[in-house]
């Protein structure tokens, strides 16, 4: 039985893989469609029907690309770099609860990797280690521009993560879980964390526009600035996992932000339906693929809308306007807390 | 779990021989942030999934990366690495030693050491560890976040400093 369990796990990982690595193969399709109707413009349309078959395209383009390694650059941290990004986008969708729980010959299965008691850290731990790709990148690249990028992507992932991580200390203690799946679980209905904590959630949206490197935060890779940022010397398919993890962590954050403040695979009024468990998991899962769009939909949505940010703006904005701000709904939360007690 | 944990041991003693013996500063920090990860790693293994995550998020997250902020904005290389005098390779060696007997004596008597509480799987876990430092160490752990407050306060005062001056 154990080892049942076991291989189901292994089978769902590289279910999850694959659908995490689909679902950025079409957001870089998705994005061009989308900017093409912002502008009024017709977008990919010549591979397939309606351009379907274009993220294929790049991808052979991509691979069939020279690989070229500057003669100057570190060889090892010049490869290292991409796949420790590729690496830790991906690792973070081993805690996220993609579903509830489907019965299937006396046994449960649980549509989550892994229930850590401490998840949304992991997630955190997660983010920390992947400045790491893109800071030896930039710096092996030994070229200034790329330097600059990944100098310029390392201050504002770290002075981004300060005030990402007060907005959770706030959700934690509304929710008193740092488990993703009992979050989810407390969500059921209409309390979605998004009511209860607006101000949390508005930080913490900003911050993971920061952390993804996504316009209007896209300052490591200002292409009238810095030409390419941290991936200026970068080809074929070492800069396909640099552009390819933008993507991933793009789809995960925005599971992230479903699962902390929209209820996750919680729908309200779905409970009530006189259906089977099995088939209730089902559409739980199906919700949650539906918010998770939505969500990259508005990513894309910014992008195409807001100018970028100046340097000294994006460092004034993190620094002393969303950490205070993070603070003071801390404080606010815990007042609140203390007064339900009370009462 | 044994060789899980003789694995990460191996790949600790490794990386931190490598801090010390790589030539170029980025070299010894990667090796620094490996030697971090192992040691999370044992935590794990431990069941100490908090201090494991705590470990990974302040030591290899933060700490780490502003280190490797320092060397690349400065550009420390082999190159310009500045050379050491005999007297200093002597005395950093004799200090070195005795710090390592130190460390050795201290160790030879740890197996006669009986623990104060018998062993708890769940003792790393996050709520357990919340319970004893919010219930039984709260004085010392708020004094603590005190100590924080002012060095980070001294370290802005220090940075302000210049720009004071000039103007």
């Amino acid at each position: 039985m154990e080892g049942f369990q076991l291989g189901y796990k292994i089978f769902f990982m590289f279910i999850i893989l694959v659908v995490t690595l689909l679902v950025a193969m079409y957001a870089t399709y998705a994005e061009r469609k989308v900017a093409a109707f912002m502008q009024d413009r017709r977008g990919p349309n010549r591979a397939g029907p309606f351009g379907l078959l274009q993220p294929l395209a790049d991808g052979i383009k991509m691979f069939m690309k020279e690989e070229i390694i500057p003669s100057s650059a570190q060889k090892a941290l010049f490869i290292l770099g991409p796949s420790i990004a590729m690496t830790t986008a991906l690792l973070t969708g081993v805690v996220i609860p993609w579903g509830g729980e489907f019965t299937f010959g006396g046994q449960t299965f649980s549509l989550q990797i892994a229930d850590l008691n401490i998840g949304i850290l992991f997630v955190f731990a997660m983010v920390s280690i992947g400045v790491y790709g893109i800071m030896l990148g930039g710096w092996a690249s030994n070229n200034k521009y790329a330097l600059l990028g990944s100098i310029r992507a390392a201050s504002q992932m770290i002075s981004y993560e300060l005030a990402m991580g007060m907005s959770i200390i706030a959700l934690i203690l509304a929710t008193g879980s740092l488990s993703l799946k009992d979050i989810v679980e407390q969500q059921h209905g209409w309390h979605w964390n998004v009511i209860s904590q607006p101000l949390g959630f508005l930080i913490f949206l900003i911050c993971a526009f920061a952390e993804t490197n996504r316009s209007p935060f896209d300052l490591p890779e200002c292409e009238t600035e810095l030409i390419g940022g941290f991936h200026t010397e970068y080809s074929g398919m070492k800069l396909g996992f640099y552009l390819f993890a933008e993507y991933i962590n793009m789809f995960i954050s925005s599971a992230v932000i479903a699962t902390l403040y929209f209820g996750g695979y919680q729908m309200p009024f779905l409970h009530h339906l006189p259906l089977s468990p099995d088939l209730l998991t089902l559409l739980g899962t199906l919700f949650f693929f539906l918010k998770i769009f939505v969500l990259i939909f508005f990513f894309m949505w910014i992008r195409w809308t807001l100018p970028r940010f100046r340097y000294d703006q994006l460092m004034k904005l993190g620094w002393t306007r969303l950490v205070p701000l993070s603070i003071l709904n801390i404080v606010l939360t815990g007042g609140f807390i203390y007064l339900k007690d009370l009462l | 779990m044994q060789f899980m944990f003789y694995l990460l041991a191996l790949v600790a003693l490794l990386s931190a021989a490598m801090v010390v013996f790589s030539r170029s500063p980025i070299s010894s920090v990667i090796h620094l942030v490996v030697c971090f990860l192992a040691i999370a790693g044992h935590y794990i293994l431990l069941n100490a999934q908090f201090l494991a995550v705590v470990q990974i998020i302040v030591y290899t997250g933060a700490i780490m990366v502003l280190f490797l902020f320092v060397i690349m904005l400065l550009n420390l290389n082999t190159t310009n690495e500045p050379h050491k005098s005999m007297l200093t390779k002597v005395s950093a060696l004799i200090a070195g030693g005795l710090l390592f007997l130190v460390l050795l004596a201290s160790f030879r008597g740890a197996n006669d050491i009986v623990a104060a509480h018998p062993y708890d799987a769940k003792i790393g876990l996050v709520k357990s560890l919340g319970m004893v430092l919010f219930r039984e160490y709260l004085l010392p752990f708020e004094i603590s976040s005190v100590l924080f407050i002012s060095a980070m306060v001294g370290a802005v005062l220090l940075g302000k400093r210049d720009t004071v001056k000039k103007s």
